[in-house]
């Protein structure tokens, strides 16, 4: 009697495993025709979120003015040193220095072979002037190519995808060819 | 001495010698094609695209890979037993290779221009021992591989291969027996030609074998060290089991190969015993078909290890063993005597 029940009990099992198992394959086989969440990214636009950190830009206000006044604030905060900033001052009037403050800064160069895109830069900005872009394609040759000047960081404004220059702007917006960013902004 | 050249089959020779060189070719290309269907079918399974970079549909993803295989540094690590470390690759492909003769992929077909031909290299009368004989050739390769590295990752993971196949060998063996029964030839070519009853369909499956063919197909599973049984090459226990020290060289080229026409081995002998070989409707009339039912049948049971792989956990070391001998074992034995029984009543 007992081996007859053990003998049950092991069909049981068996038949049990059988059908989970045949369940789990269906399972693969039901998700290979199903859409695929790659992206064919080169080819077709990936999706950015706002909230992203990418490559800097420098700002600028209304009108066509770099809100940065070379206070040394997100050099002084950047944990990998990739910020460099060279400060002067033009005591001009404002018709004569068109588009910048009077101190203002002559070089600012971030390294992004030392930027680790923390966003402790942008926190420590007092004026709002260095913010994140949504820019991460960054392929080049040779190091030095990754340390990008003040004219590269202000144009890289007009390259997010919601940003449109206005007629105070353009002049700042010219001084970089400006291909849009190929991403969509979420 | 012109008696003996005449009584040489020079036609012969030279049509044995083209077979072997296809079959050959086959053998080598079959990795590659093997290798891109299971990496973008596992994709598939997983909601992903796959490689599709290299070539139409990535179709060149494994030539490129061979190509690296080639061209990149061979590293024999230091502690390793030199001989033993370049022997081992080459000990598993041979055999593997092998085997590629006696597959049986059509009828005799008439070929324009040639005339009827065999559409296999040979067959004799032991054809299905020699294959069995030859597969197990493989694990001394493993396990010199395991021992030669000098790793503790490559000898456990060899050590765990050989205790695994040699278990597996017997359940395999024996869940051939009945078919051998039934087909009473051990001729690979007589065992095919023995399920061409029913207008091609009385294949061993149907006619008696369904348990064996069960058994056979998850011994055969266990034997070429796949998921659900890849314990020799537990990735997260064993690095890469018993080829771990074996850099992307063309030793591990070998070493790849010669488990993937293992995989077709397994698979042309699944279909051959069980499956009818390359018996179908109407392939006495169109002996070409017969090909067709040969492919199609060896691609189910490629398929069929790619969709286990993306669907089954990996079993652990003592229910590999457990199954193997407390359930597998006895089945086989059990499907042995009712083979017998039925063969006695009905023939």
């Amino acid at each position: 009697m007992s081996i007859l029940s053990n003998i049950i009990d092991a069909a049981k099992e068996v038949v049990e495993v059988a059908r989970t198992t045949a369940q789990g394959m269906s399972v693969t086989l039901s998700h290979i025709p199903t859409r695929k969440e790659t992206v064919s990214y080169p080819e077709e636009a990936v999706t950015i979120y706002r909230r992203f950190r990418g490559e800097h830009f420098l700002d600028v206000n209304e009108d066509g003015k770099e809100k940065c006044v070379s206070c040394f604030l997100c050099a002084a905060a950047c944990p990998a040193d990739a910020i460099y900033i060279e400060g002067a001052e033009d005591q001009r009037p404002y018709e004569e220095r068109i588009g910048q403050d009077h101190r203002y800064a002559k070089v600012y160069q971030i390294d992004y072979g030392r930027c680790i895109l923390c966003g402790f830069c942008v926190d420590a900005c007092p004026t709002d002037a260095i913010n994140h872009g949504h820019n991460f394609e960054w392929a080049v040759f040779t190091p030095g190519e990754m340390v990008k000047d003040k004219d590269f960081l202000l144009a890289n404004k007009w390259r997010e995808p919601d940003v449109t220059p206005n007629e105070n702007q353009l002049h700042l917006a010219a001084r970089q060819k400006m291909d849009k960013l190929n991403i969509i902004l979420k | 001495m012109s008696s003996i050249l005449e009584s040489i089959d020079f036609y012969f020779i030279l049509e044995s010698l083209i077979k072997i060189a296809i079959v050959f070719v086959i053998g080598l290309l079959s990795p590659v094609g093997m290798n891109w269907v299971e990496r973008r079918t596992l994709a598939l399974i997983q909601n992903r695209l796959g490689p599709n970079r290299v070539g139409p549909f990535g179709l060149l993803q494994s030539i490129a890979d061979g190509i690296k295989f080639v061209f990149k540094e061979d590293i024999i690590p230091l502690a390793a037993n030199r001989w033993l470390y370049t022997l081992a690759p080459i000990v598993m492909v041979i055999p593997a290779f092998m085997v590629t003769i006696v597959y049986p992929f059509g009828p005799e077909i008439d070929l324009p221009f040639i005339g009827p031909t065999k559409m296999y290299v040979t067959n004799f009368n032991v054809g299905l021992l020699y294959v069995l004989a030859m597969t197990s050739l493989g694990v001394y390769g493993i396990i010199l591989a395991g021992w030669g590295s000098n790793s503790k990752y490559s000898l456990l993971g060899g050590l765990r291969s050989s205790a695994q196949v040699i278990s597996y060998e017997l359940s395999l063996s024996l869940a051939l027996v009945g078919a051998m029964l039934q087909s009473g030839s051990l001729d690979l070519v007589k065992i095919v030609e023995n399920q061409s009853g029913w207008g091609g369909m009385q294949w061993h499956i149907f006619m008696f074998q369904p348990l064996g063919f069960i058994i056979y197909l998850i011994s055969a599973i266990a034997e070429t060290n796949r998921v659900p049984f890849d314990l020799p090459e537990a990735e997260t226990e064993l690095v890469g089991g018993f080829h771990t020290e074996y850099s992307s060289s063309l030793k591990f080229a070998m070493l790849f190969m010669a488990e993937y026409v293992n995989m077709l081995t397994v698979a042309v002998l699944a279909t051959v015993v069980f499956l009818g070989g390359w018996n179908g409707p109407f392939v006495k009339d169109f002996p070409v078909l017969g090909l067709l039912y040969f492919f199609i049948k060896i691609s189910f049971f490629m398929f069929l290890y790619i969709w286990l792989r993306g669907t089954l956990p990996r079993f652990r070391y003592d229910q590999l063993m457990n199954f193997g001998w407390k359930v597998l074992l006895p089945l086989a034995l059990i499907n042995i005597v009712i083979s017998a029984v039925i063969g006695l009543i009905v023939y």
